[in-house]
């Protein structure tokens, strides 16, 4: 090959023709970031209207659009594209490989989302406006009732479950063929284990979203009735294959988050990893029961009993290797020696709060409970503890741990510290209320609500705002340190940091491990 | 009871409302049993948490110990939240049987959602149903905040369902055009209204009262507003309103033969339309959802056009069929409405008698 790699090209090209994983992964990052300031935006659509009861700033039907459009940009393009841009920086440098393993691939798959979520935005200036039956799309709401512009959400669909499942290819074949001499299975960070397992649950399941989806567009205009009872269809059948797709999609989600705690925990712990072995044994089995509890979303639709029982107790099982995950991390911390910087601050915040949900989650799991909680705020409180404390929290501990090592600067300690207090407390100032909401007989999805409800809901509201607020900080700590942070040159950063990606010099290089490490250590000791 | 009905309906509810019915009470114990369970496991699992950020840490001057593995732990934070589990399923197993014994009912009332309101059909083995669509009657000037709002607002309708108490009732479920789910948290039933399917629920209702719900599957922009009111009475009062009804219901098909007066015909008018088409077409006729009344062309235009539009719909679009849902002399109120109001002033009156024809056919 000879040694013309030195740096990256210069100019916008740099960007276009990139095959570097550092610089897709940074490319990820940022349009994660950006996806997340757009999808916070119609959150505060969404909560300046229910401020109050009554209709003040927009009209129902635009409310609609701020819900779907707001989980969908928040899911397909906020937290997916962090993690994956997450994964492209770390998990070659993690493993001592020199690049992904299909570098072409991973240029294309990044380069297929902002036109998607162009398209999916510009849905918003069409003739009867975005798509406004929430990001679930129940048909036939989101079928023979849908807006027409329900046509270019399919194709914005279709193309981000492609650049999806190219991504996962990548990540798997990189894992498997390119780790370094001596890091095998059981010595890979819990972090890259996250992922594995992760990628294979969305090459499982996005072709069944872009089944779910062909089936609306034929039904929509070829004149076929998958989902139209009217015309011999059946309007479950959807709600089946989308929690098919749906629910491996939450821990889709949530599997990364798990494996950065799992990195950061034991750094700043200066302690290994608790149970490194059954981590990645509840990680696989919490994939796997994924994959049979989908209907515990549709408990009111009318399964027979039976089925409620199966799903029930299937659900009920996934807080076993949850719960197993939890005490291992709570014991990773006992008896170290700890330290509270940001991103540790962050990762006990994802404790707290995701442990939260989760077992809000095991409550939703009880059947003849659901009837009372399904599609009421408690659910949406629900979600919002796993989604945002949990994977959007663990996302931001990775930037604060990761940034230094991939710019080479220090962010700012006492700012990072405060984004922790106001996220942390605007956070649950929005979502803890909800749940008495949601108890006392809110529906979720409503752009107006009666009089019972309104103190609680202005106060999630305040919450919001300041939730929101303090992500202008985040943003403008993380600009800060790449433009004028402090240099860090020391290899390790962090003193308790372990792992591959921390024997590289600080900043990381645009090559690295071109010639591969010799990996003796188990993973995560010292 | 009234005491208990004022605590949910008060302010700043935290909690899941046992309800009113045995099967409520179960749930909510349920609810408690599991939300406790929850709170003590929770309580521990962050005292070590607090305890160990409170005492190892590395400004305390704590030096990190090395261990990282312990079979025996790990098989017992296995083994012991399984067993709780257990203890959790079996009364969530029996109390989800409890929920789907929809057998023996004495009352049968069908349930169709509509987008946005509700059609209540009770089953009679006579063929002589009664059946009426109840629909939202909060002012939309209540809802544009320039009038105080009521104590029920949003949870207000012209008609409520009226069902006996102590009588079993069994709720047939579906749904007209999108799914929309039917619920009342104090009688602890949701289910979805599905088109093409019924699905089942039941109830018996201990006590008189009036209890509020809504839809609470999202069905398109006025999902919100489509509340579900239960007026549970005496099973004697429930005999009276039945008899009522149907009377009310013969007087209807005896109104409908006969001529009313412009007056009457505007003022009732005015109210089918506000309660049955504001939604769509905006309070002046200035449209919406649909388009505007005010000036079209179609309302000032040929009778038998107009009546056709409102009585069959429009395919393909959000203007449904009325005829199912509107009766004669409703009908020919809302023509003689639209034909005069938002300055059509047409001067066209529609009799109930006009729209006979069009009503069955
Ligand atoms: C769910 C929304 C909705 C409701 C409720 C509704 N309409 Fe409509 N209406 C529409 C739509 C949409 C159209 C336009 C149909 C089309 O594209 O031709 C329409 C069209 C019409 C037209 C034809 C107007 C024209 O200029 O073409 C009339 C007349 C009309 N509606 C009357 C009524 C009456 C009377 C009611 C109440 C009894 C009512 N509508 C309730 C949505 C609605
Ligand atoms: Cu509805």
């Amino acid at each position: 090959m000879g040694d013309h790699h030195h740096g990256p090209a210069t100019g916008v090209t740099r960007w276009l023709f990139t095959t570097n994983h550092k610089d897709i992964g940074t490319m990820y990052l940022w349009f994660s970031f950006a996806m997340f300031l757009l999808g916070g935006f119609f959150a505060m659509v969404i909560r300046a209207e229910l401020f109050q009861p009554g209709m003040q700033l927009v009209e129902p039907a635009f409310f609609n659009q701020m819900t779907t459009l707001h989980g969908l940009v928040m899911v397909f393009g906020a937290i997916m594209p962090s993690f994956v841009g997450l994964a492209n920086w770390l998990i070659p440098m993690m493993i001592g490989a020199p690049d992904m393993a299909l570098p072409r691939m991973n240029n294309w798959s990044f380069w297929i989302l902002p036109p998607a979520f162009l398209m999916l935005a510009s849905t918003l200036f069409m003739e009867g406006g975005a798509p406004a039956f929430g990001w679930t799309f129940y048909a036939p709401l989101s079928t023979t009732y849908a807006p027409p512009s329900v046509t270019f959400f399919i194709f914005a669909i279709h193309i981000l479950g492609v650049s999806s499942i190219m991504g996962s290819i990548n990540i798997i074949a990189t894992v498997m063929n390119m780790r370094a001499p001596g890091m095998t299975y059981m010595k890979m960070p819990m972090f890259v284990w996250t992922w594995l397992i992760t990628a294979f649950l969305l090459v499982a399941v996005m072709p069944v979203l872009a089944g779910a989806v062909t089936m609306m567009l034929m039904d929509i205009h070829f004149g076929t009735s998958f989902f139209s009872a009217a015309g011999g269809g059946d309007p479950v059948l959807f709600q089946h294959i989308f929690w098919f797709f749906g629910h491996p999609e939450v821990y889709i989600i949530i599997l990364p988050a798990f494996g950065v705690v799992s990195q950061i925990i034991p750094a700043f712990s200066r302690k290994p990893l608790f149970g490194y072995a059954s981590m990645v044994y509840a990680t696989a089995s919490i994939a796997f029961l994924s994959f049979v509890v989908w209907a515990h979303h549709m408990y009111t639709v009318g399964m027979p009993v039976a089925g409620e029982l199966f799903f029930m107790y299937a659900t009920m099982l996934i807080a076993v290797p949850t719960g197993v995950k939890v005490f291992n991390w709570i014991s990773t911390m006992w008896r170290g020696s700890l330290s509270f910087e940001t991103p540790m601050l962050f990762s006990i915040g994802f404790l707290v709060l995701f442990t939260l949900g989760g077992f809000t989650g095991l409550m939703l799991s009880i059947a003849p409970a659901d009837f009372q909680y399904h599609d009421t705020y408690f659910v949406v409180a629900h979600f919002h503890y796993v989604m945002v404390a949990g994977a959007v929290f663990s996302m931001t501990a990775a930037v604060y741990y990761w940034l230094p090592k991939w710019c080479g600067r220090m962010y700012s300690e006492s700012m990072g510290k405060i984004h922790f207090w106001i996220s942390f407390i605007g956070f649950n100032i929005t979502f803890f209320p909800q749940h008495f909401v949601g108890l006392a007989g809110m529906p979720r999805r409503i752009p107006d609500y009666a009089l019972q409800f309104a103190d609680f809901n202005m106060m999630s509201s305040i919450g919001a705002f300041i939730y929101g607020a303090s992500q202008l900080l985040f943003l403008y700590n993380v600009i800060a340190t790449i433009v004028s942070g402090e240099r860090v040159s020391d290899e390790k950063v962090w003193d308790g940091a372990e792992g591959l990606e921390w024997t590289v010099p600080t900043p990381a290089p645009y090559h690295t491990f071109e010639e591969p490490p010799l990996v003796s250590k188990p993973a995560g000791t010292f | 009871m009234a005491l208990f009905a004022s605590f949910t309906a008060a302010q700043n509810q935290v909690n899941m409302s046992p309800g009113v019915t045995e099967i409520g009470a179960d749930i909510f114990e349920l609810h408690m049993l599991i939300m406790w369970i929850c709170v003590v496991i929770g309580v521990a699992v962050f005292a070590v948490m607090f305890y160990s950020i409170y005492a190892h840490r590395k400004s305390r001057g704590h030096e990190a110990s090395q261990f990282h593995e312990s079979t025996k732990v790990e098989i017992a934070w296995t083994v012991v939240p399984f067993l709780i589990l257990i203890a959790m399923a079996v009364p969530a197993t029996s109390t989800l049987l409890e929920v789907y014994d929809n057998d023996e009912a004495e009352l049968d009332v069908l349930i169709t959602g509509h987008q946005w309101k509700w059609k209540y059909e009770y089953l009679d083995e006579t063929g002589e149903n009664i059946s009426f669509f109840s629909n939202l009657t909060t002012p939309q000037e209540e809802i544009y905040n320039t009038e105080t709002k009521g104590d029920h607002y949003l949870l207000e309708v012209d008609e409520p369902l009226v069902i006996p108490t102590n009588t079993k009732v069994r709720f047939l479920i579906t749904a007209n055009d999108v799914i929309h789910s039917w619920w009342v948290p104090e009688l602890a039933v949701k289910r979805d209204a599905i088109p093409g399917f019924i699905n089942e629920a039941w109830t018996r209702v201990p006590q008189e009262g009036i209890y509020r719900g809504q839809c609470t599957e999202l069905c398109g922009a006025y999902h919100g507003f489509m509340p579900v009111v239960v007026h549970a009475v005496s099973p004697d009062e429930f005999q009276a309103w039945q008899a009522a009804k149907r009377g009310a219901a013969q007087a209807e098909s005896q109104l409908a033969l006969q001529t009313l007066s412009a007056d009457e015909l505007m003022a009732q008018g005015k109210t089918v339309y506000e309660t049955a088409c504001v939604a769509c077409h905006g309070a002046q006729g200035e449209g919406g959802i649909g388009n505007a009344i005010a000036g079209s062309s179609v309302v000032m235009g040929d009778l038998s056009q107009h009546m056709a539009i409102v009585a069959k719909g429009v395919a393909g679009t959000a203007m449904q069929a009325f005829d199912a849902q509107l009766n004669d002399v409703e009908l020919a109120a809302v023509l003689t409405y639209q034909r005069n109001a938002f300055g059509n002033n047409t001067g066209d009156i529609v009799q109930p008698g006009d729209v006979t024809g069009m009503n069955n056919g």
